[in-house]
This record gives C-alpha cells, sequence and structure tokens, in this order.
C-alpha cells in the first residue's frame, strides 16, 4: 500500500511493485476461483433455474407464467403450510431461545470445574445427527409402545396420541425441534455470558440489584447482539426444517404438519410435479431473505463494535 | 426517639444477617442449579438413553407389555444382526467414504478462499465474502428441487447418469460445507497478526509459502474446527440422499435406516434404534475427543467476521 502514497518515489520498483500487485490479485482470484465456481454453479443457477422451473407446466413443456402460483394461492393446504411453518418456526425458536438462556445460567452458576462435563452433555442433542435422534423421538411416540404413554397410564393419566391427532401432532414437531436446537442456543449464551465481566455483577450485587435486576440491565443488554444472532439464525434453520417433519410425522395426520420443505419434496419429488414443488420451496425466500438481512446487519454491527 | 433508633439497631442487625444471606442465597443458587441441569440433562439425554435401551431388547422383548425403561434380558443381537448384514455395512461405508471426501474437497476449497479473502484484498472480496456468508444462509430446501432437475437435464445431455449414484452427493455436499468453514476460516485468518505474514512476506516466501507454512499451522485450531463441522454436515445430511440416490447399495446411513428397516408398516425398532445409534456413533465419538473445537467452531460462525 506505501507505494500508492509514495507515488513519487522510486519510478522503477514502482513499475515492479505494481506487476507484483497484479500477481498478487492474479494470485488470489485463482485461489477463490473454485469458490466462485462452487457457488455459481449449485446455489446461484439453481436458485435462478428455481424462479424459471417455478413459470413452466408440469410436463416442462409450456410456459404458463404465475399459473402455478395461483393454483397454490386457491389451495387451503399451502395457506396451512405457511401458517404452520411460521408458527413452528416462531414458537421453536422462542423456546429454545428460553431453554438455552436459562441452561446457560444454570451452567455458568455452578463451580467452572464442573461446567465443562455438564456443557459437554447438554450438547449431545445437537451433536446426534437429527434424522437419527429424531427416528428415537418416533419411537417414544409410537401408537402402541409409546414409552411416554407407559410412564403417563402407570400414573393413571390418559395416553397421548402423540403423531396421530393433529394438534399434538404439532406439539411433538415443535418439541423435537426444541430438544435438537436449545443445547446451541446454550451453547452460544453461555459464551456470551463469560464474556460479560464478572464486576459488572459485583456491583450490582453490592448496590442491591435482585437477579431479575441483574439479569434485566447487565446481561440482556451485554448479549443482545449475541441472542439475536443466534435467534435469528437459528429461525432460518428451523424454518427450511426437512429432517424432523419427515421423520416424524410424514406431515400428517392430513398435512397438519407439513412445512415448506417436506410439502416441496412431497409435490416435486414424491409426486413428479417439479414446477409446483419449485414453486413451494420458492415462498421460503422472502422470509429468508429478511431474516438474513437482519443477521448482517447485526454481523457488521458487531464488527464495528469489537 | 425510640422509633427513629430502633431502626438503626434493625439495620445494624440486618446488615450482618444480608452478609449470611448472600452467602446462604448463593448456597441455595448453586443447589437449585444442579436441581435444575440434571432435569435438563434427563430432557436432553433421554432419547439416546432410549435407543440405547431399545437397542439392548430382543423384539419379543420390546413387545410385551414389560416397563419399556428396563431391560430384562439384554442381548447383542441387534448388534451382531445389523453388522453382519451387508447393506447395513455398505450405507456406513457409504456415508463414510462421502463424508471423508467431502472433508477433503470442502478443506482444498475453503482455506484458500479464506486466506485470499482475508489477506489478499482485491476488488470485490468483500463483496465476496459477504457473498460467501450469505450462501451460507441458503438451505437445501431451497435447493434440491432445481438441483434434481439440473442433473437430469445434465443425464439428458451428456448420458452421464448423476443421479442415483452415491458420489453424487460428492457434488451436493461442498454447498453445504464449503460457505461456512469459508466463512470461520476467513474468522480465524483474520486474527492472525498482520507482522506475521508481512515478514514472510518480506522474507521473500511466496503466497503460497505464506499459507501453508504460516496460516494453516497457526490456525490450525480453526482448521479442526472446520473439519469437524464438514465432517458431522456430511454425516448427518438427509435430504439430498433421500432426494437423489434411491437404490439400496447407493444409500447413506440416515436415510439407509429410514427407508430399509421401516418395512411398509412393519417397524423392526430394536434394529432401527441399534442402527440409529451406531449411526450416530462417529460424530459423538468425534465429539468426546475434541469437544473444545468443535464448541468453538459452532460459536465462531456467529462471532467472528
Amino acid at each position: 500500500m506505501s507505494d500508492l502514497t509514495h507515488p513519487a518515489d522510486h519510478a522503477v520498483p514502482r513499475k515492479s511493485m505494481r506487476h507484483y500487485m497484479q500477481r498478487k490479485s492474479t494470485i488470489a482470484f485463482l485461489m477463490t476461483l473454485p469458490l466462485i465456481v462452487l457457488v455459481a454453479l449449485l446455489v446461484i443457477y439453481p436458485a435462478g433455474y428455481a424462479v424459471h422451473l417455478a413459470t413452466l407446466n408440469k410436463g416442462m413443456t409450456k410456459f404458463v407464467g404465475f399459473g402455478n402460483f395461483e393454483f397454490l394461492f386457491g389451495r387451503e393446504t399451502f395457506w396451512m403450510v405457511v401458517k404452520q411453518s411460521c408458527v413452528f418456526a416462531i414458537t421453536a425458536v422462542i423456546f429454545k431461545a428460553l431453554i438455552g438462556f436459562i441452561v446457560a445460567h444454570f451452567v455458568h452458576n455452578i463451580p467452572s470445574k464442573g461446567q465443562r462435563k455438564w456443557r459437554g452433555m447438554l450438547l449431545v442433542p445437537w451433536v446426534i445427527p437429527p434424522a437419527m435422534s429424531t427416528l428415537a423421538w418416533l419411537w417414544l411416540f409410537d401408537p402402541s409402545y409409546s414409552a411416554f404413554n407407559w410412564i403417563l397410564t402407570s400414573i393413571g393419566l390418559e395416553a397421548v396420541p402423540w403423531t396421530g391427532d393433529a394438534d399434538w401432532a404439532r406439539f411433538s414437531v415443535i418439541l423435537v425441534n426444541i430438544w435438537i436446537g436449545a443445547p446451541f442456543f446454550m451453547i452460544m449464551y453461555l459464551a456470551a455470558l463469560k464474556s460479560v465481566p464478572d464486576q459488572l455483577f459485583e456491583a450490582a450485587l453490592i448496590d442491591g440489584a435482585n437477579w431479575w435486576q441483574r439479569i434485566w440491565y447487565i446481561t440482556l443488554p451485554m448479549m443482545r447482539n449475541i441472542i439475536a444472532i443466534t435467534a435469528l439464525f437459528s429461525l432460518i434453520v428451523t424454518f427450511a426444517n426437512f429432517d424432523i417433519v419427515r421423520i416424524l410425522t410424514g406431515g400428517g395426520p392430513l398435512d397438519k404438519t407439513h412445512m415448506f420443505a417436506t410439502w416441496a419434496f412431497l409435490v416435486g419429488i414424491e409426486s413428479g410435479d417439479i414446477p409446483l414443488g419449485a414453486s413451494v420451496s420458492l415462498f421460503m425466500m422472502p422470509f429468508l431473505a429478511i431474516a438474513a438481512v437482519f443477521i448482517l446487519r447485526d454481523i457488521v454491527k458487531r464488527g464495528s463494535e469489537v | 426517639m425510640a422509633t427513629v433508633s430502633e431502626p438503626i439497631a434493625e439495620r445494624g442487625g440486618a446488615t450482618r444477617a444480608r452478609y449470611g444471606s448472600v452467602s446462604r442465597s448463593r448456597r441455595w443458587a448453586l443447589r437449585w442449579s444442579y436441581f435444575f441441569l440434571v432435569i435438563f440433562a434427563i430432557f436432553f439425554l433421554l432419547p439416546p438413553i432410549y435407543m440405547l435401551i431399545t437397542s439392548l431388547k430382543t423384539s419379543a422383548e420390546i413387545s410385551a407389555a414389560t416397563n419399556p425403561w428396563w431391560v430384562f434380558a439384554p442381548t447383542l443381537e441387534n448388534y451382531i444382526e445389523l453388522l453382519t448384514t451387508d447393506h447395513y455395512l455398505v450405507f456406513f461405508r457409504n456415508s463414510a467414504l462421502v463424508s471423508v471426501i467431502v472433508v477433503t474437497i470442502t478443506m482444498l476449497i475453503s482455506v484458500p478462499a479464506a486466506f485470499a479473502l482475508s489477506r489478499m484484498k482485491f476488488w470485490g472480496s468483500a463483496t465476496l465474502a459477504t457473498g460467501v456468508f450469505l450462501t451460507y444462509l441458503v438451505p437445501e430446501t431451497l435447493l434440491f428441487i432445481p438441483l434434481f432437475k439440473i442433473f437430469a437435464e445434465v443425464r439428458n445431455l451428456t448420458g452421464i447418469e448423476l443421479l442415483n449414484n452415491w458420489w453424487v452427493l460428492l457434488i451436493l455436499y461442498p454447498t453445504l460445507t464449503v460457505p461456512f468453514c469459508t466463512w470461520i476460516m476467513i474468522g480465524y485468518f483474520a486474527s492472525i497478526p498482520k507482522e506475521l505474514d508481512e515478514a514472510a512476506l518480506i522474507d521473500g516466501a511466496t503466497w503460497m509459502q505464506t499459507l501453508t507454512k504460516i496460516f494453516i499451522p497457526v490456525a490450525l485450531p480453526g482448521l479442526i474446527a472446520a473439519t469437524i463441522f464438514a465432517f458431522t454436515v456430511s454425516w448427518a445430511q438427509f435430504l439430498y440422499p433421500l432426494a437423489f440416490t434411491t437404490s439400496t447399495d447407493q444409500l447413506v446411513l440416515p436415510v439407509g435406516i429410514v427407508t430399509t428397516l421401516i418395512k411398509g408398516d412393519v417397524f423392526n425398532w430394536g434394529q432401527i434404534m441399534t442402527g440409529a445409534l451406531l449411526g450416530a456413533a462417529p460424530p459423538l465419538i468425534i465429539y468426546a475427543f475434541l469437544m473444545d473445537y468443535y464448541i468453538a467452531g459452532l460459536t465462531s460462525g456467529a462471532t467472528k467476521g
């Protein structure tokens, strides 16, 4: 950079320096080329192609414009999918954040010697591949052999139709989402808690602040950014989730638990209507774009803070 | 007068009591913390423990009306049966191959790219870094349908059959792993002091040497975190193999267990749970040994940058 600030100095080295700069940018470009090719070919091009596909008829022979979208708007199932995706994602993220926040506090409270062990144990749901752990939940929710129902009936309560009844199935899907996602929040919040200086809490304690005031006036403001980023990340992942619903309920009973991803899979791959499936998954875009804008804003903010 | 002096005396006593109450309330806070941690640990560990319980049971015991939370006649039957059937081993091999190769591809693409983006400022490099991050936010559920169609088109045009081959996953998984790994490597590389690479360049090192001799060794923890991430994502991916592979010998573990062990409405739960537990084992083992790297990778995704 210094060669640019002293243009009058040494004419000959400057020329070689410029040459060098050119070479540097060429090398840099070559180093990023595989990444650019990958993103262009397998992310940007398919995303654009999805828009093109969405305007074709089922046999992909004729241009139908907004025909697929009009068809979707007229279907009750589509609106149910929109509602369910939003409700699942928002409810699950709120509970993940709450549980993550609470558990992070408990882990932070205990002597640091034991924290590693507890943290290690509590993160296990996040480490197990979701498809595998959802199978375990499916078995726990089994209509005839549910181990939860065994406990419920043995203490005199009624057995619960975990995946058989629409509302219970929705509850189950959200519960599994929370189970998988809460540990991630716990880890993020724990890292954020560790970065809050202890002196702040001690000062507040001496001033007579109770635990609620300490959380409200110290912890939350200090962690605001990380809470926002984690919640938005999780919102995207939960909103676009496929594995849990697919394995746990398959979208049933009567499409009452379908989300965008599972319904798009059913329509596009299993029923073979690729354009309609592409249209369904495209509807995720605006929701994801809004979340992405906020994440980007927070990350930029965070970058300038540090 | 008495009314004034009384509160003062009381306050004096209260201060002493409050000192005691601070330490006592801390002790209680600690007890409550342990109490709730145990409850949450039960909630978080229940499904994997139940997988283990079920995997040790015979089918007869699973369908018996006994306490499902206890194993009355433990047996390794399910494990032996699974590990001697061909297709389960094929799933395992496919998963292992795919994950290892994808990790290699990911590192080869993302480490140089992250180095260039964090150190060799060039035209558009800032935009590209942001673009990489945005790509990471694009979920696979948005891309699988157009990709499916594109691969079918490729077959029609060139005659190369991409669908229903396990190696098609080698093309697909990097779209999930490369953006995130590049992103966290940019963060790790950016935290290396500038003096280090400037000194190397002045000493006549090429950019490639600076990367391999200085950046990679210094950022090794980040590299390990990124590798673990790429591996667990490849191992756990469910949607792409479900959509792109169908023949039994081309499946990877998650899909293989779901599609072959569940036959119609007949669920062989002992084997499903055994398969799922064995399938969850590699990430769990890596996590058990490299927990700190794993957690560093998780938290740096959102905090670095």
